[in-house]
C-alpha cells in the first residue's frame, strides 16, 4: 500500500536537488530563448520571426487564460482588456521613460532587444532594462485591475465574471479611446506636463504611435518560458488542486473547505499578470501600432478560441493553438509555405487512408486514423483554398473568423473537450486511440467503443 | 454538539424549510431520512455554510456557526461529504484526497489519518493514480467518505451515500459508517433509504416538506407500525 508518508518522502527530495529542478526548466527556457534570437531568427528570416513573435505573445496570453478559464473553469471574456492595461503602461513607461533619459523615445536596446540583423550594439543595455521593468510594471497594474474587477464578481458563483470581463474590456477601450490629447513628443512637453495628466497622452483612438521595437524572439520567448513553467508549477501545486476541484464540483470543493473566492480571484490575478506582460511585449512588437480598438472584444475572442480549441485546461493543448490559430492567418494569406510541402502532406494522408482501411478490415479501431487523416487533408484543402482565391483576388485570412466559427462549431459536435482536452500532450492516454489501432483488435463480445 | 434551531431557509421564492430544529450528540449517529424534496440536502448544506439560512441559529460546541463561510466550518470540524458524491472527476483519486487536506496544517496528522482513510478503503489505495471519474459508483462514494476523512472531521455529514449504489456495496457503505462512528467521530446521516438508516442511527429525524415530521430513538421508529406504513414502504 502506497502511503502518504512514502509518497511524501518520495516527493520531498534534498535541497540541492529540489533547487536544480526547479531551476534549470527555466535555464532552459533562457536558453532558448537565447537560440531562437541568435541562432533561428538569421536562419528563419525577418518575416517568419515576426510571425514567431506574434506565436509567442498569443501563448503567453492563451495559457494566461488557461489559468481562469481552465483551471477554474470560470468564464472570462475580457482577457484583452488586462493586455491593454499592460500594454499602455509598459509603453508609457518606457516611450516617456526613453524620453526622459535619453532624450528621445528611439529604441536603446542592445542585441538582445534587436528585430533587426547586423545592428551593431552591445549585449544589453539600460535601455534593455527600462523594457523588462517596464513589462513587470504593465503586468502588476494589470493584475491590480484583475483584483478589482474579480473580487466582486468572483464572489458569487455562476456567469458573473463574463458579463463583468465584458464590461471591463470595453470600459478600458472607450476610456482609452476617448482621450484626445496627441503623444507628447519632446522632452520639454513632457516636463511641462503634470506627472497626473501624463496617463492621457497616450495618443487616444488614434493609437499610441512611435513605442520602440523592444519586444524581440529573446524577450518573448522568455515570456513564454515564464507563462508556461508557473502554469504548470501552479496546476501540480495545492493551490492548482484547489483551483482544478472548483472546475471539477464547486459545491464539494466548499465542502472540502477550499475557500473558492480567494482561489478564483487568486487565479483571475495571476492570469491578469501575465496577459498584461504579453500586452507589454505586443505593444513594443514590431510592426504593432498599439491602439484601443485593435484589443477590444474580438482580440479576447480570439484568445478564448485558443484556449477552447486546445481544450479547457491543457496548458500544452492552449499553447498548441495559440500557435495554429496565429499562423493560419498567415498561411491563407500565402499558402505557398504548405503547398510546397504538398506531396508530403498528401502522402501522410494516403499513409494514414491506408492504415484506417487496413485496421479497419482487421477489426481493429480506425477512428484517429480517420480523423487525422481528415485533419491533413482539411490542411491541404485550406492551402489549394487560398491559392485558387489569391488567383481571384480574394485574402482567405480575411474571412478567418468565418474559419475559426466553422472549426469551432465542427469542434463541438466532433470535439467537444477540445483538441487535447484537460490532458497535455505527452499524456499517453491521449494516444490511446492511435496506439488501439496498432494493437491486436478488441475480443468479439468485448465492451465496443 | 449540534444544536439547530428554527432553521428556515429559501430558495429565492421558494422556502425549503419552514423552520426545523434537531440536536446531534457527541458520539452518536443521527439519522435524517424523509422523500424527495423533503429538504434533506438543504439542511446538511446551510450547516456546512454552503447555503445561508434566512433565519434560525445553528450553533456548534457553543458557538454560533450560521454565517460563517464553508472553509471555516471545515476548519472548525464539520465535514461533508456532499449529496451524488461530489467527486473531482478529472483528477486523480490521490489529489483528490489531498484535497480533502486543505484545511489542515499538521503534516504528521494528515499522514495519519491518510493511512486510515487507505486502510478503511483498500481499494482506493490501489487506485491513487487513477482518475476518479473511472471509478465504479461504489468505489467513487468511498472516495467522497475517504476524502471528507481526511479533513479530520469530529461531525461528518453523509449526503445520501447509498445513492445509486447496488444494494451489496450499500452495505458495505453503512457498514464503513458504523466503523467511523464507533472510532469517535459523530455522524449526520442523510438518506433516503429509510430502513438501512435507522438501523445503523441512534437518533433519528423524519423530514416531510420542510418540516419535522416525526422524531426519536431509530430503533423505536423502525418498529413502529406508523412510521414503517408511511416512510419504509412497509404495507
Amino acid at each position: 500500500m502506497s502511503t502518504l508518508r512514502s509518497r511524501s518522502v518520495e516527493m520531498t527530495p534534498a535541497a540541492l536537488p529540489t533547487l536544480v529542478r526547479s531551476v534549470w526548466p527555466l535555464l532552459v527556457g533562457v536558453g532558448v530563448a537565447l537560440a531562437l534570437q541568435f541562432f533561428a531568427k538569421p536562419v528563419i528570416g525577418d518575416f517568419y520571426a515576426k510571425v514567431l513573435l506574434d506565436i509567442g505573445t498569443s501563448i503567453i496570453l492563451a495559457v494566461s487564460l488557461t489559468m481562469v478559464n481552465g483551471f477554474t473553469g470560470q468564464f472570462s471574456i475580457g482577457h484583452a482588456a488586462f493586455m491593454m492595461v499592460g500594454g499602455y503602461v509598459s509603453g508609457g513607461i518606457v516611450y516617456y521613460g526613453s524620453l526622459l533619459a535619453w532624450g528621445s523615445a528611439d529604441m536603446a536596446g542592445g542585441a538582445l532587444s534587436s528585430m533587426i540583423d547586423g545592428r551593431e550594439a552591445p549585449f544589453l543595455t539600460w535601455g534593455d532594462a527600462l523594457f523588462a521593468g517596464s513589462l513587470v510594471a504593465g503586468g502588476l497594474v494589470a493584475a491590480v485591475c484583475g483584483y478589482v474587477v474579480g473580487l466582486p464578481s468572483l464572489r458569487l458563483k455562476g456567469d458573473y465574471l463574463a458579463i463583468v470581463t465584458l464590461g471591463f474590456g470595453e470600459i478600458v477601450r472607450v476610456l482609452i479611446q476617448s482621450q484626445t490629447s496627441d503623444v507628447l513628443y519632446t522632452v520639454e512637453e513632457v516636463k511641462e506636463t503634470a506627472w497626473y495628466l501624463m496617463p492621457t497622452k497616450v495618443g487616444g483612438a488614434l493609437g499610441f504611435s512611435g513605442l520602440p521595437f523592444y519586444s524581440s524572439l529573446f524577450w518573448v520567448f522568455l515570456g513564454v518560458a515564464v507563462t508556461l513553467l508557473v502554469a504548470y508549477r501552479l496546476k501540480d501545486s495545492a493551490t492548482g488542486r484547489a483551483f482544478l476541484s472548483i472546475r471539477e464540483d464547486e459545491i464539494a470543493s466548499e465542502a472540502m473547505g477550499v475557500n473558492t473566492t480567494q482561489f478564483k480571484v487568486r487565479a483571475f490575478v495571476i492570469a491578469a499578470f501575465f496577459a498584461g506582460v504579453a500586452g507589454g511585449l505586443f505593444a513594443h512588437s514590431i510592426g504593432v501600432q498599439l491602439n484601443p480598438g485593435e484589443l477590444g472584444f474580438l482580440k479576447s475572442f480570439d484568445i478564448i478560441i485558443m484556449v477552447v480549441l486546445g481544450g479547457l485546461g491543457s496548458i500544452s493543448g492552449a499553447a498548441i493553438a495559440a500557435a495554429i490559430v496565429t499562423i493560419l492567418p498567415e498561411l491563407l494569406r500565402n499558402p505557398e509555405p504548405l503547398l510546397k510541402m504538398w506531396p508530403v502532406l498528401a502522402g501522410l494522408a494516403a499513409v494514414l487512408l491506408v492504415a484506417a482501411v487496413v485496421c479497419a478490415m482487421t477489426g481493429r479501431r480506425a477512428r484517429s486514423l480517420v480523423a487525422w487523416m481528415c485533419i491533413v487533408l482539411t490542411l491541404l484543402g485550406l492551402g489549394f483554398g487560398a491559392r485558387a482565391a489569391a488567383a481571384a483576388g480574394h485574402n482567405l485570412g480575411d474571412y478567418r473568423m468565418i474559419l475559426f466559427a466553422l472549426a469551432l462549431i465542427l469542434m463541438m459536435i466532433l470535439r467537444p473537450q477540445g483538441l487535447f482536452g484537460v490532458r497535455e500532450v505527452w499524456d499517453r492516454s491521449l494516444w490511446k486511440g492511435i496506439a488501439d489501432s496498432f494493437r491486436a483488435p478488441p475480443k468479439k463480445g468485448g465492451t465496443n467503443k | 454538539m449540534l444544536v439547530v434551531r428554527d432553521l428556515v431557509v429559501n430558495y429565492g421564492a421558494i422556502r425549503a424549510l419552514h423552520g426545523i430544529s434537531l440536536r446531534v450528540d457527541q458520539g452518536r449517529i443521527v439519522t435524517l431520512v424523509g422523500s424527495n424534496g423533503a429538504g434533506k440536502s438543504t439542511t446538511l448544506r446551510a450547516i456546512s455554510g454552503i447555503v445561508r439560512a434566512a433565519s434560525g441559529s445553528i450553533v456548534y460546541d457553543g458557538k454560533p456557526i450560521g454565517r460563517m463561510p464553508p472553509h471555516e466550518i471545515v476548519r472548525l470540524g464539520i465535514v461533508q461529504a456532499p449529496e451524488g458524491r461530489g467527486i473531482f472527476a478529472n483528477m486523480t483519486v490521490e489529489e483528490n484526497l489531498l484535497l480533502g487536506a486543505t484545511v489542515r496544517d499538521d503534516a504528521a496528522g494528515v499522514r495519519e489519518d491518510w493511512d486510515r482513510a487507505l486502510a478503511l478503503f483498500p481499494r482506493l489505495a490501489e487506485r491513487l493514480s487513477q482518475n476518479a471519474g473511472t471509478l465504479s459508483g461504489g468505489e467513487q462514494q468511498m472516495l467522497a467518505i475517504g476524502r471528507a476523512l481526511i479533513a479530520k472531521p469530529r461531525l461528518l455529514l453523509l449526503d445520501e451515500p447509498s445513492l445509486g449504489l447496488a444494494p451489496q456495496v450499500c452495505q458495505t457503505i453503512f457498514r464503513i459508517i458504523r466503523e467511523i462512528n464507533e472510532r469517535g467521530t459523530t455522524i449526520l446521516l442523510v438518506e433516503q433509504n429509510a430502513n438501512a438508516a435507522l438501523r445503523i442511527a441512534d437518533y433519528a429525524y423524519v423530514l416531510e416538506v420542510g418540516d419535522i415530521a416525526l422524531e426519536g430513538d431509530a430503533k423505536k421508529l423502525a418498529a413502529d407500525d406508523n412510521v414503517r406504513k408511511a416512510y419504509l414502504g412497509v404495507h
